[in-house]
């Protein structure tokens, strides 16, 4: 079968991402890597749980007292509709509407964008007050857990918009399909881990 | 090649029946977006009205706790049993939360720092 055959949306399969060998092979490649991803991210949040406001004697900085609900706040909001508008893109995928899905992917990218901002905002700060990487384990344990979410954000922006540039002209085939919808799985994941760390760093970082 | 898939072309009716499921798929999704949005509301809404940390704790985890399903469930698809090895998913994931449980467990109990 030529995976580049042109399709119609009347004769597009329901569920083209997994229409293909190739497209079976990767929706379960693109869980397995996302259940040991969830073990990664176990072990830097419980890292963090237990070096949370560790440090030198008398150190001035605490969870309570770094924090920032607004700034927190925006950034799931960011993340969370980001999530929604990658699903618009799935849905477009299934009505074969080709325009429609590289159209929310590219709103996926920019929201997910404003986030990123805003996090290298916040840590610039942080450092910027003298809470650097090294200053203490509560430091340290900090930007590995967020830092590591945030470089995950870095990787699925290059890549939705790799597929993105890759992609813009072809037209939605059983080649690509699998491929946007692998990246809209991963995207969802990254809004998980997320859930988890405003509610565990920010919220009860601000309850103390 | 080997694997010849033959892809038929749906009759119109077909068609447009499976347009109308989608678009309703789809307002159901968005329908899960608006509770997620609701609970990210009522956790942040919580903590900063000042009840005291023992209720709130256990509140903002469990409502972590339904959002993580829902995307997981609703946005990630993995509600539709009949996709390709979706058992060795489902498999995978929650052996993955459960090792990520045990984490929790050793580094906030059994471990002395």
């Amino acid at each position: 079968m030529d995976v580049n055959q042109k399709f119609t949306p009347q004769n597009w399969p329901q569920h083209a991402e997994t229409a293909t060998m190739e497209g079976k092979n990767k929706f379960v490649g693109i869980w397995i890597f996302l259940a040991s991803d969830t073990v990664l991210f176990a072990s830097v949040f419980a890292t963090y749980l237990a070096l949370k406001d560790q440090g030198p004697a008398g150190m001035e900085f605490s969870a309570q007292g770094l924090f920032e609900l607004p700034l927190a706040f925006m950034m799931t909001m960011l993340l969370l509709t980001s999530s929604l508008t990658s699903v618009y893109a799935m849905y477009h995928m299934k009505n074969h509407n080709a325009k429609g899905v590289i159209t929310w992917m590219a709103i996926t990218v920019l929201l997910g964008l404003g986030f990123l901002a805003l996090e290298i905002y916040e840590f610039q700060h942080y450092v910027h007050i003298g809470f650097g990487y090294t200053q203490s384990a509560f430091s340290s344990a900090f930007f590995t857990l967020v830092g590591t979410h945030g470089l995950h954000v870095i990787i699925g922006l290059v890549w939705i918009t790799g597929l993105i540039l890759r992609n813009a002209k072809r037209g939605l085939t059983l080649y690509n399909a699998p491929k946007f919808f692998a990246a809209s799985i991963y995207w969802h994941f990254i809004d998980v881990v997320w859930v988890f760390i405003f509610t565990v760093v920010y919220l009860m970082g601000v309850l103390g | 090649m080997a694997h010849d898939t033959h892809f038929e072309t749906r009759s119109q009716t077909q068609y447009e029946y499976d347009r109308a499921r989608n678009a309703k798929h789809m307002r159901k999704q968005v329908m899960q977006f608006a509770i997620m949005i609701l609970l990210t509301f009522v956790a942040f809404a919580a903590v900063v009205a000042d009840f005291s940390p023992n209720f709130i704790k256990p509140l903002i985890l469990l409502l972590a706790g339904v959002q993580v399903v829902q995307q997981l469930y609703s946005f990630m698809h993995m509600e539709e049993k009949d996709a390709p090895h979706m058992g060795v998913i489902t498999f995978f994931m929650w052996g993955g939360g459960f090792i990520a449980f045990t984490f929790f467990v050793a580094f906030l109990t059994i471990i002395w720092w």
